[in-house]
This record gives C-alpha cells, sequence and structure tokens, in this order.
C-alpha cells in the first residue's frame, strides 16, 4: 500500500538529515509512490550513505581549508577585467580579489552593485530607467554645459531641455539646490542660470565652477554609474559603479532581498554579522567561479566563518585571526617575532601548547587528527 | 630501558631579574679577550669554559661534559651603569608618563583601578587579548595633571627615539628611570596588564647583561688557522670595552660630560646587541661593512630561528632527485635508484620471529642491494657494516639488537614536490629500485604534485616508525588521494598522451586483430578476449573500444557527454551522430569516446564514480591499466605534430587573407569615423576608449574567424586538432596562432600605446591609430612575424612573465596567512570545529557535516539515484 502524501511529508521532515537532503528527498517523493517498506528502504539507503559522506571527527577542516583555497591562487590571473557581461563597469577580478575579501579591506578597490527591482518595476524599461536615474549621482555637466565670463565674472550654465526631461527635473529645482549648497543667489531666466562669486576675484570665480560641479543635484552620492541591463529573464537589473547599500536599499522599487553590493563592509553595517558571512561566501565563491576554479562552498564557509566569529569582519593575517591567536608561539612564528616575544615576557603570558605550530616549535606531537587519538592497548589475560 | 617521554604542558613568559640573573650565571665576564696565546679560552673571558664548550678535547667547567654533549651555560657582565633595554622602550615612555614622578603610583582613581583589573582579569580567564584594556589605562592615566596620592605637580616627558628620555628639557637618567620604576606597587603593576612577579618594569632597565653561552655564538676556525668570532661575540667584547672604560672614568672623576658620553656609547652597544636594526641607530658594523646579525635578528623573518629553525627542520632519511616518467609502474609505486636505496634505512628491531631475515640482510652487506648498513647493539653502541664484518656480524646477531636495512621493494616511502600547496603534494609510495638515477612515477600522479618531466626534483623522505609507516600508508597512500578535497572530484588521471591514445583507441572505426589486441592488453592483467565484433577474411577482429571495456570494472554503469561534444541544440543524446555520448553498460563501452571527460586528471567521470562507489583499488586498477592501454593504443598508429601539420591550403589561406583585408578595412573606417567625431560613444565611455573597444572587438573577432578557416581545414587527421578536441594538450586557440594569425597583442587588457612620442615604434607614423602600429599581429607563428610583429609579441610575452612572478609570491603570501589563521581547527567528535581555545567556529561542519571530498551527497542525483534504486529493486 502507498503512502500518502502527508505521512511521507511527516517522516521525511522529521529524519535527522541535513535540510538540503531532506528537501531533495521530499522532491523525489512527491511524484513517486512508494509503500512503507519502500521508504523505510530508501530511508535507510540515504543514512548509510550520509554516513558514509559524513566528515571525520579529528580531520583538520582548518588546513585543508585553507590548502583549498590557496592552491588555486597560483593559476588565477592577476588582471582587472570586465565584468561578466557588463561591458562598461570595470571590476577587481582574480587573485587580488580574493585577497581583497580575505583581507576585509574597508571598502573593494572597485565598489559595485547588482540591484533587482521589485515586480512593477523589473519588466518596465520605463521605470527602470527612472530609477536608474534617481540612483546616479548627477552633478551639472550632464544637465547642461556650464561657461564662465571672465569680463563680467560670473558663470552661465545652459541648461539642456531633453536631459532634465529625462532625468525629470525642473530648472528651478537644480537652481534650489545649487542655492541651498553653495549659498550664493542665483539668477534664473528660462534654462540659464547665472552664477557669480562672492567677491570678484579670478580665484573665487574658479573655485565656484569647481563647487558647482562637484553639488550632486539628484541621486546618491558615491554611486558614479549605473548601467541598465536587460536579463534573460527579461528582468530589467541594475549595475552601478560605487556602492551605497543603505541608500540604495531605501528606494522605492529596489527589490531589498536581492540587491547586493560587493562591499563586504557595508553589508555587514547596513545588515549585520550573519549578512556579511553571506557576503564573505558569495563574494570568494563568485570570484573562484569566475576563474573557472571549482572550490567546494564549505571550505569558503569556514574562512567566512573564522573571519566572522567573533562579530566583527576580522582579516585573515596579522593584523585579525592570525594576530589574536592565543598562543605566543604561534604569533611569533607568523610575524613580527620579536614584537610578540617581548609583548608576552611583560605581561606574563603563558603558552598552553594546543595548537599546530607550538607544539612543531617544542618538538612534541600535534594534538590533531591522530595526534589527538590516544590508544591504550588492554592487557592480554 | 624504556622511558615516558616528557610533555611539556606550558611555557610561560616572563622578565627576568637581574638578582636571579645572577643567580643563574656560572661566571662574571670581566676581560674583552677570547683566547690566550696558546689557543685557550681566557678564564672570565667571553670563551670561558665554565660557559660551555665548542673546542673538541675540552671539557666543560659546569657540567663537564664534551663538545656536544654540553648545552652550554650563560654567563654575565655586571653593566657599570644601568641602561634601557630597547624593546621595552616604548612601554617605560607609557609607564613614565602614567605614573607620578614622586611617589610612584599610578595616576587613577582607586575605583578606576579596582574596574581596570577585573577587566583585565575576565579577559585573561577568557583567553583574549588584553592590550584594548591596558592602552586606556595608559590613555586615562596620562591626563592627571596632578598626582591624587601625593599632589605632586606632573611634567611632560618627552621621548626621543630610540631611548631618550627628557623631563622639563632636562634628560632622564636610566637610574633615574629605574628609581621611578621601583616605586610602583605590585597592585598598580597589575592594573598596566603585567604580572608583578614575572615581570616588574624596573626589569626592562638592564643592570646585568647576560652573555649568552659560546655554544650559541661558536667561533669558527677559518683554514689559516686564524678564529673568526661570532657577531655576537664581537658586540660583547665592545659591550665589555666601553664598561671597564666607563668604569676607569667614573673612578678617576672624569667630567660628567664626558661619563655621560660614555654612557650614552654603553647605550648604544646593548641596544644593537639586542636589535641591531632599530630606526634612528646605525646599525654596527662588522669590519668589512656588513651589518652584524644580533638577537633580534637572529629569530627574526623566514631564516630566522622560529620560521628557519623551529617551525621547519632538516631532516635524515631523506633523497632528491630529478623525475622521469615511467607509465608502466603502477600509479602507488615510486621508481628508486639503487644509489639511493642503499643508502635510506629502515631500522628493524630484531625479534624471535625476524632474526633470520634479519641475519640474512646483515650477510648481503651494505653493497649487495637489499643489505644492512648499521648496527645497532642491545647497548646502543653502532656498528657500521661493511663487506669485511658482515659475515661475522651475521653470527653475532641476538634479540634485542637493532639493524639498519635498506629500503627495498614494496616499502612505504613518503614522495613531495615543492611547493607543496595542498596535501596531495605529499602522498605515500611504494618504493621499486630500478636502475638508472632518476626516481620513477607514473605519469597519472603528475596533476596532484603539478609535477612534469622537465627537470623538475622531487623529495622522498623514509618514516622510521612503524607508527609512521601505518599512518602513511592508511591516510597517505596515492589510493586514498584519488579524490581532491578541494572540490571532491578526482585529481589523478590521464593526461596528455593517455587521453589521445585512448581517443584515438576508441574513436577510430579501425578494426584489430588478435595479435594486436593481445599485443595492446599485454600489459595489463587481461588475458582473454571477449567475443570478436565480426570476422574479416576470416580473421575475427575486435574494435578499440572493446578492447577499452575490458580494463573497465565489470557492473560500472555511465552515461555522459564527452569532452568532444559540440553542445548541439537539441541533444541527441545516445543517438549522438559524433560518437560524443558516452554510454558505458555493466563495464562495456557501449558507445561514445573516451577523452578527458572519461580519464582525465580532474574531469574524470569513471574515475569520480569508480572511487565512489566502487573502491581506490579497483580505481587504481584502471588508471594502471587505463595508463599502460593508452600508450600502448598511441604507439598503435604513431602519433606525432610537426610544422606541416599547421599547412593550410591556399584557398584557406585567400580567405583568411580576405578576412584580415575586410578587418583592417573595417578598423579604418572606425578610425576615420573617431577622427570626424562620428564615432557614437558607448555609455559611459569616452570616444577613445569606445574606438579602442571597437577596434578590438574587430580584430579578435577577425582573427577568430582566421581560426574557424584553418580549423575547418585542419580535420581529426591533425594531431593538434586532435589533441585539443579530446582535451589532451592546447587549445583550438593554439592551433589558430600557428596556422591562422597570432592576433593583437595586449598590455594590461589594452592594445600597445607606449614607446616614442605618440608612436609605439619608430616605424610607424605619428598617431597612427591602426591596427599594425598598436601590436596586431597579423602574421602565423608557422608563416613568421614581421620585426615589428615580434617586437609587440614579445612585449605581450614580457607581460605575461611578469605577471606570473608577482602572482607566486603574491599567492603564495595569501596561502600562508590562510594556513596561518586555520591551521589549528579540529572538526570535534560532536561534529563542531573548533579551534584549540576550544572556541566554536561552526557548529556543524559545512552546515550538513559533510565531507566536501563526498560533497556529491548533497546533491539532488544522488538522492534521486537511492529512490530509484530501490523502487525499482521492489518492481522486479
Amino acid at each position: 500500500m502507498n503512502l500518502d502524501q502527508k505521512t511521507i511529508e511527516e517522516t521525511v521532515s522529521s529524519l535527522p538529515f541535513p535540510q538540503k537532503i531532506i528537501d531533495n528527498l521530499m522532491r523525489e517523493l512527491e511524484s513517486t509512490p512508494v509503500t512503507k517498506e519502500q521508504m523505510d528502504e530508501i530511508i535507510r539507503g540515504i543514512a548509510t550513505g550520509y554516513d558514509h559522506s559524513k566528515i571525520e571527527a579529528g580531520e583538520a577542516a582548518g588546513v585543508v581549508s585553507a590548502q583549498s583555497i590557496g592552491e588555486p591562487g597560483t593559476q588565477m590571473t592577476m588582471r582587472t577585467f570586465h565584468y561578466a557581461g557588463v561591458a562598461e563597469i570595470n571590476v577587481t577580478l582574480g587573485l587580488p580579489r580574493l585577497i581583497e575579501i580575505v583581507d576585509a579591506r574597508k571598502s573593494p578597490s572597485t565598489p559595485m552593485m547588482t540591484i533587482f527591482l521589485e515586480k512593477d518595476y523589473a519588466f518596465d524599461r520605463d521605470k527602470a530607467r527612472e530609477l536608474a536615474w534617481k540612483i546616479e549621482a548627477t552633478n551639472i555637466t550632464v544637465l547642461g554645459s556650464m561657461s564662465t565670463d571672465i569680463t563680467e565674472m560670473k558663470i552661465i550654465i545652459e541648461l539642456n531641455k531633453k536631459a532634465l526631461l529625462q532625468r525629470n527635473m525642473t530648472t528651478k529645482e537644480i537652481a534650489d539646490r545649487l542655492e541651498e549648497e553653495i549659498g550664493t543667489t542665483i539668477e534664473v531666466s528660462n534654462d540659464t542660470l547665472i552664477m557669480r562669486p562672492e567677491e570678484a576675484s579670478y580665484r573665487q570665480l574658479l573655485q565656484l565652477v569647481k563647487s558647482v560641479q562637484s553639488v550632486i543635484l539628484k541621486g546618491i552620492k558615491g554611486i558614479k554609474r549605473v548601467v541598465i541591463r536587460k536579463e534573460d529573464s527579461g528582468e530589467y537589473v541594475l549595475y552601478t559603479e560605487g556602492s551605497e547599500l543603505k541608500e540604495v536599499l531605501s528606494i522605492e522599487g529596489v527589490d531589498a532581498t536581492r540587491t547586493r553590493t560587493n562591499s563586504v563592509n557595508e553589508v555587514f553595517e547596513v545588515m549585520g554579522i550573519e549578512a556579511a558571512r553571506m557576503a564573505l561566501i558569495h563574494e570568494a565563491m563568485d570570484t573562484l567561479k569566475e576563474q573557472g576554479l571549482t572550490v567546494d562552498v564549505r571550505h569558503i564557509m569556514l574562512v567566512a566563518d573564522i573571519m566572522t566569529v567573533d562579530g566583527d569582519v576580522k582579516p585573515i593575517g596579522r593584523h585579525g585571526v592570525s594576530g589574536e591567536k592565543a598562543s605566543v608561539f604561534a604569533r611569533a612564528a607568523f610575524e613580527v617575532t620579536v614584537n610578540h616575544l617581548l609583548d608576552s615576557g611583560m605581561s606574563g603570558d603563558v603558552d598552553e601548547l594546543r595548537g599546530v605550530t607550538e607544539n612543531v616549535i617544542v618538538g612534541q606531537p600535534i594534538k590533531l587528527g591522530t595526534g589527538n587519538v590516544k590508544l591504550i592497548a588492554k592487557k592480554i589475560t | 630501558m624504556i622511558t615516558t617521554p616528557k610533555r611539556i604542558k606550558q611555557v610561560k613568559f616572563g622578565l627576568i631579574s637581574p638578582k636571579e640573573f645572577r643567580k643563574m650565571s656560572v661566571t662574571r665576564i670581566i676581560t674583552a679577550d677570547t683566547y690566550d696565546d696558546d689557543g685557550f679560552p681566557i678564564e672570565m673571558g667571553l670563551m670561558d669554559t665554565k660557559l660551555g664548550v665548542i673546542d673538541p678535547g675540552l671539557r666543560c667547567k659546569t657540567c663537564g661534559g664534551r663538545a656536544g654533549e654540553c648545552p652550554g651555560h650563560f654567563g654575565h657582565i655586571e653593566l657599570v651603569a644601568p641602561v634601557i633595554h630597547v624593546g621595552f622602550a616604548k612601554l617605560i615612555r607609557k609607564i613614565l608618563r602614567a605614573t607620578c614622578r614622586s611617589c610612584g603610583a599610578l595616576l587613577l582613581e582607586p575605583a578606576q583601578k579596582k574596574r581596570y583589573v577585573e577587566q583585565i582579569k575576565t579577559l585573561k580567564k577568557m583567553g583574549q587579548s588584553i592590550e584594548d584594556v591596558v592602552n586606556e589605562v595608559f590613555k586615562e592615566a596620562r591626563k592627571a595633571g596632578k598626582c591624587m596620592y601625593c599632589g605632586e605637580a606632573q611634567q611632560e616627558i618627552k621621548f626621543e627615539k630610540p631611548t631618550t628620555y627628557i623631563e622639563n628639557e632636562h634628560k632622564l637618567m636610566p637610574t633615574d628611570i629605574r628609581s621611578r620604576l621601583e616605586r610602583i606597587t605590585d597592585e598598580d603593576i597589575e592594573v598596566i596588564g603585567m604580572d608583578p612577579h614575572n615581570a616588574r618594569p624596573e626589569w626592562t632597565i638592564l643592570t646585568v647583561l647576560p652573555v649568552p653561552p659560546v655554544t650559541m655564538r661558536p667561533s669558527i676556525t677559518l683554514e689559516s688557522g686564524q678564529r673568526s668570532e661570532d657577531d655576537l661575540t664581537h658586540k660583547l667584547v665592545d659591550i665589555i670595552r666601553i664598561n671597564q672604560r666607563f668604569q676607569e672614568n667614573r673612578e678617576a672623576g672624569a667630567p660628567q660630560l664626558i661619563i655621560e658620553d660614555l654612557w650614552e656609547l654603553l647605550q648604544y652597544h646593548v641596544t644593537t646587541f639586542i636589535d641591531n636594526a632599530v630606526s634612528g641607530v646605525p646599525p654596527a658594523r662588522h669590519r668589512s661593512g656588513r651589518p652584524l646579525k644580533t638577537l633580534s635578528q637572529r629569530l627574526k623573518g623566514k631564516e630566522g630561528r622560529f620560521r628557519g629553525s623551529l617551525s621547519g627542520k632538516r631532516v635524515n632519511f631523506s633523497a632528491r632527485t630529478v623525475i622521469s616518467p615511467d607509465p608502466n609502474l603502477r600509479i602507488y609505486e615510486v621508481g628508486v635508484p639503487h644509489e639511493i636505496a642503499k643508502e635510506l634505512t629502515i631500522t628493524l628491531n630484531v625479534t624471535p620471529r625476524n632474526i633470520d631475515e634479519v641475519r640474512e640482510y646483515v650477510r648481503r652487506g651494505p653493497d649487495n642491494h637489499p643489505g644492512a648498513n648499521y648496527i645497532i647493539r642491545a647497548d646502543g653502541r653502532r656498528v657500521k657494516i661493511t663487506d669485511s664484518n658482515c659475515e661475522e656480524l651475521a653470527s653475532l646477531i641476538e634479540l634485542g639488537w637493532k639493524v639498519d636495512r635498506q629500503i627495498k621493494d614494496g616499502d612505504v616511502v613518503l614522495f613531495n614536490r615543492q611547493p607543496s600547496l595542498h596535501r596531495m603534494s605529499i602522498m605515500a609510495h611504494e618504493i621499486k629500485v630500478l636502475p638508472y638515477k632518476t626516481f620513477r612515477l607514473n605519469p597519472a600522479v603528475c596533476p596532484p604534485y603539478n609535477a612534469d618531466f622537465d627537470g623538475d626534483e622531487m623529495n622522498l623522505h623514509v618514516p622510521q616508525t612503524e607508527e609512521a609507516r601505518s599512518e602513511a600508508k592508511i591516510l597517505m597512500h596515492v589510493q586514498e588521494n584519488i579524490l581532491s578535497p578541494r572540490f571532491g572530484g578526482p585529481i589523478i588521471g590521464g593526461i596528455h598522451d593517455h587521453i589521445s591514445g585512448l581517443f584515438l583507441l576508441t574513436n577510430s572505426k579501425d578494426k584489430i586483430n588478435k595479435s594486436d589486441a593481445l599485443e595492446l592488453l599485454g600489459k595489463s592483467e587481461i588475458r582473454e578476449l571477449p567475443e570478436p565484433a565480426g570476422t574479416e577474411d576470416g580473421e575475427p577482429y575486435w574494435t578499440g573500444k572493446q578492447i577499452f571495456s575490458q580494463i573497465l570494472p565489470k557492473g560500472l554503469n555511465l552515461q555522459f557527454k564527452a569532452e568532444i561534444c559540440e553542445h548541439c541544440d537539441p541533444c541527441k543524446g545516445i543517438n549522438c551522430d559524433k560518437d560524443a555520448y558516452v554510454v558505458i553498460r555493466n563495464g562495456v563501452l557501449e558507445q561514445g569516446t573516451i577523452d578527458e571527460k572519461a580519464i582525465g586528471a580532474f574531469k574524470s567521470v569513471i574515475l569520480d564514480k569508480l572511487v565512489k562507489e566502487f573502491n581506490p583499488e579497483i580505481t587504481t586498477r584502471f588508471i594502471d591499466d587505463a595508463t599502460r592501454l593508452s600508450i600502448r593504443g598511441i604507439m598503435r598508429r604513431g602519433f606525432s605534430f610537426g610544422i606541416d601539420d599547421e599547412y593550410v591550403p591556399p584557398e584557406a589561406q585567400t580567405q583568411i587573407d580576405e578576412t584580415m583585408t575586410q578587418a583592417k578595412d573595417k578598423v579604418e573606417k572606425l578610425i576615420s569615423a573617431y577622427l570626424a567625431g562620428e564615432l557614437e560613444q558607448l555609455p559611459g565611455r569616452t570616444v577613445t576608449e569606445t574606438l579602442e573597444m571597437e577596434i578590438m572587438k574587430e580584430l579578435s573577432r577577425a582573427r577568430d574567424s582566421a581560426g574557424d578557416i584553418a580549423g575547418r581545414h585542419l580535420g581529426m587527421d591533425n594531431s593538434a586538432v586532435i589533441m585539443a578536441r579530446s582535451g589532451a594538450r592546447g587549445s583550438m586557440l593554439n592551433l589558430t596562432q600557428m596556422a591562422g594569425c597570432v592576433g593583437q597583442q595586449a598590455v594590461r587588457g589594452e592594445r600597445i600605446k607606449r614607446g616614442y612620442a605618440g608612436r609605439t615604434l619608430s616605424h610607424f607614423e605619428r598617431g597612427d591609430l591602426g591596427a599594425q602600429a598598436h601590436g596586431f599581429v597579423r602574421a602565423s607563428y608557422k608563416s613568421g612575424l614581421s620585426p615589428t610583429e615580434y617586437f609587440f609579441h614579445a612585449i605581450g610575452g614580457r607581460e605575461g612573465l611578469v605577471d606570473t612572478a608577482v602572482r607566486t609570491s603574491q599567492s603564495g603570501y595569501l596561502q600562508r596567512r590562510l594556513v596561518n589563521a586555520l591551521q589549528d581547527l579540529e572538526v570535534q567528535y560532536d561534529g563542531t570545529v573548533r579551534d584549540t581555545r576550544e572556541m566554536i567556529i561552526q557548529f556543524k561542519y559545512g552546515e550538513d557535516g559533510i565531507n566536501p571530498m563526498n560533497s556529491d551527497f548533497s546533491k539532488a542525483d544522488t538522492v534521486k539515484r537511492i529512490v530509484e534504486s530501490v523502487i525499482g529493486e521492489v518492481k522486479e
């Protein structure tokens, strides 16, 4: 007799297997009818397989992960290349990017965001474009031409009607915004704005030109460029140069659940440590995948986990994970040997000799893997 | 005599007090001289025999040991005036600023102190750094302008690198500082994160200088008979001399100025004795001008004590030589030259069970290969076996003796190639003693070592204990390492000709007669042929696929797309007309071609399946057979590549020329559009960038179509095409470059732009934007490059070389950092991953506890297969 879907669901979901395997099994059993005996047989089969593929206790998971990420490093390219598909945006890839991720830099050398849009916007080119204008930092140079009149000591800005319309801005808005930011009064006539420096000096005039150019009239400061791309699914996705996760997420129409940035630190600040961990995993996986190298996620997870265990994104290396080790010997053997020895002498540190390097240094078997197992022979009676 | 090895439980760090130091010193050193006229060490000199001995024949006056036995003993120098230990200079500054200049109290309220002490205690208990708290203490204490305990007004203390402290325009002498530090109470010391019992702040000011034992600064005798002293000895001589002069001057009542100068000089020598690379101090130099290597320099860096001598050590029982291939070896074997096998030994304990065997080894002596080199008698005496005494020793052998037996076939050794980037860089092999002087290995194990045979050398280590040997055999054996833990696929497998060979064998319609078939399978253990595929001229014949099927294990079922698959749409699957869909049923290759996807390292589907569903032995056997069969297979047909294989017929050449001309025209059109300002800008790019991108695009398109044209005329009868398509070596791009067009040379992803003003080479007009002027190589390697093309090609090539050089150092450092950060992590019995502090890093390894080596298990396919097998089983 075949089991009904409900019993199957109940039995399967209570199995002591990883979620992914349970999901797979559920999907598999949705379409195939099974009897109780078959069900048991299947569960037994999976249990044996799972037991067989489980990692063994005592495995030096850390070293294996480190090697698995480090070894393909030699095969990576050095150069910055264009982001897959979006030729307009340069993104650091390959080894430099991997080093950047592991270093937990405050900001990546080429910050970039992938902004997904909500349903109403995602398939509408105009709406997507509108949103893009909202995000891209706009300054005066794209809206019109600016010229300086030295004899009259003034700046004349002639706004481009078309550009204004495109970006849904009015002359008045711009004038107000400039006035607010710079503080000088602006004469508005039609599409022309005229500004004068407070003091009629050549230097002041030039200064004014500079400050006018730096005013962000619309969009988010820090996002230099937005590129719209139609994905294969027909959805429009925005790619940006520069990253401002917090600001972008608060814009209406942006799908906050899928939008991402390559700045791990920003993810950490906006969404917390767990999100930062996921971002680390995602970024590292992407970097490796882009280079055509296959590395199991579990290795990257471990690296991401050790970087984020204590609630802060710590770099791998002397200023982070390695520098905070408990053992004096381990730290001294890594970098800045002498300082670590002097400091530990000062504070009377005790090295408990529990790690790998420490025991190698004093010439003892290390307590890891086979070194962690003690066998006592039974007396022959 | 069995002794339980002592285990060091912990190592405690601290500062050494002058009192303690005088107690442990064996002698005071007062003379700067080392040896007297007879060459004997002077008493109370730097080479005093109380400090240990280095000359053979002398005995240590302290412990009575000979050179090599005596570990050495410390002496001391009484400094006439105290000096500052450079390493602690910054700390002294901090303490001076945080404590009262008159009563020595830490300038914090009692309540604050209490709070900080508590914080420090909790942090220490949790095994975390107390640095932040201590820094805060110093920062807070410095703010006080007046002592809250004695009311003394505090003065600003200026610090001048490296060891000068100035208070109120008045230099603080080390004596003053020391007396200030002495006044600090034990309670206050705890607040600044020091341990008053192990490290009192005044101990950072040296009044006694330790003199390291001679054993750590041995002098060397040069060929001329002259003695050359160690750098440390030189430095100590300087210190003693100045110390003496200082004392003489002070006793003679020299003016303050001279005293201060000498004091400064003493400080300099002590500073450089400790660290000869302090910024602001000129390094002490040897007579030759070379900076001296003093204490800090000995510890620091890659070749320093820590990384060079303690974390990495040189070993015995190892060998190194050039490697060369031998496909007739099993993959887990290693061919060892006779010369090496005679030198490397394994120690055997003589027991009743093996005494006869051991006797035989000894009888054979050291020159008769599986012989023995040494005998260790029960009393620990070591006797060398020679041709003349081997018979005698063999008869003397008793139980309890030990014999160093030469390694022989079947012994387990560790084989390694640097750089050891992953654990498969060291694997256990079984020895096969062979003639000639190289290590031989099956080419199928090259990928994990990343080895080739262009002169690579590899190392071999012989494990010496039974535990080590069994561990090597169980965990490190080649068989156990076919799967890479990096991605869970096979890392050992066929390369180069293995792939070509099997490709040729399985892809051809070739009819193989009986003797040829037996010849092909001769090296494997298959002794029976299947039913012939048919008869021709009355002779039975077999196909290549049948021959290959013979080495496949029975019960293997597989279906997959081969490397040569052209990804047709829709895929015809089983009906593939290109023989690119592989079907293996019950160990018989029914259709499809064997190529990289089937047996290549990293990609092999067959090996993957064999390790995971059969066992490593069967897999190993299969790889062995496959490598041998493929070599026979390739030899049967013959395989070569020469310049003729790059020949393209004239009509194809004309086509290529045409595409090139067209591309050139298009580029010119782009340029003229650009010059006329008509070029349409790409979003977010300048016009110039747009032009560059367009030109690059056009030229790479031209190169590709040249390659396509060439490829169309070079069919599957071309060796290079076979290699590229089957995945054995090279790519179609390589062939394109050889036969069609080399293409654009790039630097940093752009066309070549540097060189002379406005042009790359003087052969071109200034401002020429054309293809040829910016590194487009129109020629093929076969046709030969023009001088300018050759030069551009060299530019592009150089970038590649620089790139590799930079990359190796960068990725090496990345690897070192990663390993250092993660090395202490271990999977525990409860499934968590913890570090040595027992802090939990992951609650379940990889979120599912699955070993990456078997990561397939988490894929949907596995479950599907299990379900199918169960349901299928019941149906029958």
